[in-house]
């Protein structure tokens, strides 16, 4: 565990103290919440904490993101508090995207006192009911005594085996009555044993089939980075010269300059990590979960590969995609063995071959790179933008993602070299991610740039938390990628409904309309406001916002509406049949002759 | 579809119930019977449940349940090394004229009468869920009033204990 318990002689404490009490012995620095009737008793000894930071938000969901920006940003426990009813459904949404996700967030809310339970009583909600569905596991504790083993539990559930969320709801009354608080507590988790070292007999047989294949890749996933693996991935990807791809929820697991990187595979994927994975032989899959996004229709997905499936949880393994070789066990554990293995198999002579097919693969990414082409000249393009941040930014900034088309510009047009510095919503796609989740990132790491890159309609979801941001000190730089649209909803309307435009003008900058405007908000709240509309000023305005750092600075960047996500693969569709413009496939006959020149798709700038 | 019966072994705590019978419905699974109760160690019980699956999405459920922090064990008992039994009472009309018959029917098929009023008689047995439904064939004809049935309990044959075998660390 990242946190380190610290042991404490037994006193005599309210359960209130208890939790505080808790918390600083779980090491806990920071909590994301907001006070109501049913918590008021933890926020009286919380007051007095030296330790934990509490920070004030607006709206409950903000606390929940920010928990999983600071989890996702360092891969400790993100912990974040509410009051009961309202105050706790209001982490219902943060709470579902931290178990899509894996994000390992320990959620504590207020119940109203044991006996009104089941009362209908004024702020009274089931959150343990409400989100048992969503949680990795959930407490309801009514007895003071329960306090530091409960919470003690949450941590090593949420941060052990797949991490996810955790909630632990308290009675009233079991934080005003007294217990005693020692710490460690003793816990016995009987049905909790998650499988971390791997069979060795599978990964034998996982050496066997990488050796006798000749075009595996490396499909990684999200586990990856959530198993602190990527260094061991690298080495193992050096060591069997296996081209890799990356998915949305693993962007950073492995450089996007390593010349072994196809990119991102999925409806938005690169054509060589689409094409690599439908054309290959082996699937080595490392932490990732065969999600619908990533295959298509999946029964045309990667038709003739086998599938070595390596997972921390059993029930991935086989949900979606057969494995042939399952490996239940930390993905971590599961490359140092394979490492070995493959480094014995290769002195021993038995090394795979696969120069033909790396070059194949390396072909497709040199002939179809991600790129995009201008709507307008006299208008921003989103792309440029987000690249032009990445570039100026560098990768050791941290980027934050809402949901949506700026999301997977994002994912595309930085180029994320560590782990841990892509943070967004992947699974759950929430929007009103980024502006939280960002602020919970620089929480956890005040010394790094973090560029929340949002579309306008995410950020009109949860922007309330700059105020929490410019009073707490935590200067987060919010790109808003402004077409006035809803813009993923307004593509599939371009491309599937006819571009009949149902409900997607947001009225925030096209038509002379700026409904808000985007930089008198930002001022609003004692954020710096900066606009840019033309494309010669991108990258004069990302260094203005790059030299403030003594408050948050929001830009408003006018971008063209029209700008599509390309590639693409349509929703259920194979992944056969991926678009890299409008109407547009990419040929493969590069193999045969030269490369099929794509105008559509030409780089103007040269990434 | 063929069906499958799970014994899910739990920690005895408030709540778990609702976490087993939520997990079927979210992932799309029926229940056709549910039975639970304590096993002899009180801090374990014991779940029943029959379900209707292929054995692919079946083997999908049984991980999931095993995810669950309070589930301890789930076992899958083949039908032809394991007994399954359930309950079931029925009012029946029984006047004068048809209460010999109906008597010889729970006669035949084991059953118990457990009360008798003038115009009814009410009926308990156990069994196989294959029993149950044809004693019921039997005895429709003379009128149902009232029909109350158990889930299935189920255990395996022979000496070898799960309860034992989950409790070990």
């Amino acid at each position: 565990m990242a946190q380190q318990a610290r042991a404490k002689a037994p006193v005599e404490v309210t359960g209130a103290q208890s939790i505080v009490l808790s918390l600083e012995a779980m090491g806990v620095d920071t909590v994301f919440g907001l006070p109501g009737g049913t918590i008021l008793p933890t926020y009286d000894p919380l007051l007095d904490s030296t330790s934990v930071r509490h920070i004030l938000v607006r709206h409950e969901q903000g606390a929940g993101h920010a928990a999983q920006g600071y989890a996702a940003a360092t891969g400790k426990v993100g912990v974040c508090m509410a009051t009961s009813g309202p105050g706790a459904t209001n982490l219902v949404t943060p709470l579902a995207d931290a178990y899509m996700d894996s994000v390992p967030i320990v959620a504590i809310t207020g119940q109203v006192g044991s006996k009104s339970i089941g009362t209908d009583a004024f702020q009274e909600a089931d959150i343990r009911g409400i989100t048992m569905p969503v949680t990795k596991h959930n407490y309801l504790v009514t007895d003071p005594a329960d306090i530091p083993r409960v919470i003690a539990e949450a941590f090593h559930i949420a941060s052990t085996g797949r991490p996810g969320p955790v909630l632990v709801d308290i009675t009233k009354d079991a934080q005003v009555a007294k217990a005693t608080f020692s710490w460690p507590p003793t816990f016995e988790l009987p049905g909790y044993r998650p499988t971390v070292r791997p069979h060795s007999k599978q990964i034998r047989e996982a050496a066997r089939l990488i050796a006798e294949a000749s075009k595996p890749v490396l499909y990684v996933g999200g586990g990856v980075i959530r198993a602190g693996a990527a260094a061991e991935l690298t080495t193992f990807a050096e060591l069997a010269q296996i081209p890799v791809v990356t998915t949305l929820m693993a962007r950073g697991a492995f450089p996007d300059t390593h010349q072994l990187h196809l990119g991102m595979p999925g409806m938005h994927g690169s054509v060589a990590a689409v094409t690599a994975l439908q054309k290959s032989d082996l699937l080595i899959t490392l932490g990732a979960r065969f999600d619908d996004r990533v295959t298509g229709e999946l029964a045309s997905f990667a038709p003739e590969a086998k599938v070595i499936h390596a997972d921390i949880d059993p029930a991935e393994i086989s949900k979606n995609r057969h494995a042939d070789v399952p490996i239940v066990g930390d993905v971590k554990d599961v490359l140092v063995e394979l490492i070995s293995a493959v480094d014995s198999d290769r002195d021993s002579g038995k090394a795979g071959d696969y120069d033909d097919w790396r070059e194949r693969c390396l072909g497709w990414k040199v002939d179809y790179p991600v790129g995009y082409t201008s709507e307008d000249p006299a208008m921003c393009s989103p792309q440029h933008v987000i690249q032009r941040i990445g570039a100026i930014a560098g990768p050791d900034a941290t980027y934050v993602a809402g949901v949506g088309q700026h999301q997977m510009w994002a994912s595309q047009f930085v180029s994320y070299e560590r782990p841990n510095s892509w943070l967004n919503s992947g699974g759950l796609g929430t929007m009103g991610y980024c502006v939280p989740a960002a602020m919970g990132a620089k929480a956890a790491e005040p010394d790094r740039v973090v560029w929340g890159i949002d579309g306008d309609g995410c950020f009109q979801m949860t922007n309330q938390e700059l105020a929490t941001c410019v009073i707490n000190d935590i200067p987060i730089k919010i790109a808003i990628i402004n077409n006035s649209s809803l813009g993923m909803v307004r593509q599939w309307q371009s491309l599937f409904y006819n571009e009949r435009y149902s409900n997607t003008d947001l009225h925030t900058s096209h038509n002379g309309e700026r409904v808000p405007d985007f930089v008198k908000l930002a001022e609003a709240y004692g954020c710096v406001g900066l606009r840019c509309e033309r494309p010669e000023d991108v990258d004069a305005t990302i260094e203005q916002a790059m030299a403030i750092n003594d408050r948050p600075v929001v830009v408003d960047f006018v971008v063209h509406r029209d700008a599509m996500v390309w590639p693409m693969v349509a929703a259920g569709v194979s992944n056969d049949a991926i678009k890299i413009a409008r109407d547009t496939a990419p040929r493969f006959d590069r193999e045969e002759s030269e490369a099929f020149e794509q105008s559509e798709d030409a780089d103007k700038d040269g990434k | 579809m063929s069906k499958h019966t799970l014994s899910v072994l739990v920690e005895n705590k408030p709540g778990v119930l609702t976490r087993i019978a939520g997990l079927f419905s979210r992932r799309g699974f029926n229940i056709n019977s549910l039975a639970v109760g304590e096993t002899e160690h009180p801090e374990i019980s014991r779940i029943t449940v029959l379900v209707d699956a292929e054995d692919i999405p079946l083997e999908q459920v049984t991980k999931q349940l095993n995810k669950l922090v309070e589930v301890l064990k789930v076992v899958e008992l083949p039908h032809e090394s394991s007994l399954e039994r359930r309950i079931i009472l029925i009012k029946v009309r029984a006047d004068l004229q048809t209460r010999t018959q109906v008597l010889e029917v729970v006669r035949l098929f084991r059953a118990h009468v457990v009360d008798v009023g003038t115009e009814t008689v009410t009926i308990e047995a156990t069994g196989t869920v294959e029993k149950l439904e044809a004693l019921l064939s039997v005895i429709e004809p003379y009128g149902v009033r009232e029909l109350v049935q158990s889930g299935s309990v189920a255990i395996g044959r022979g000496p070898r204990s799960i309860t034992d075998r989950a409790l070990r660390p």
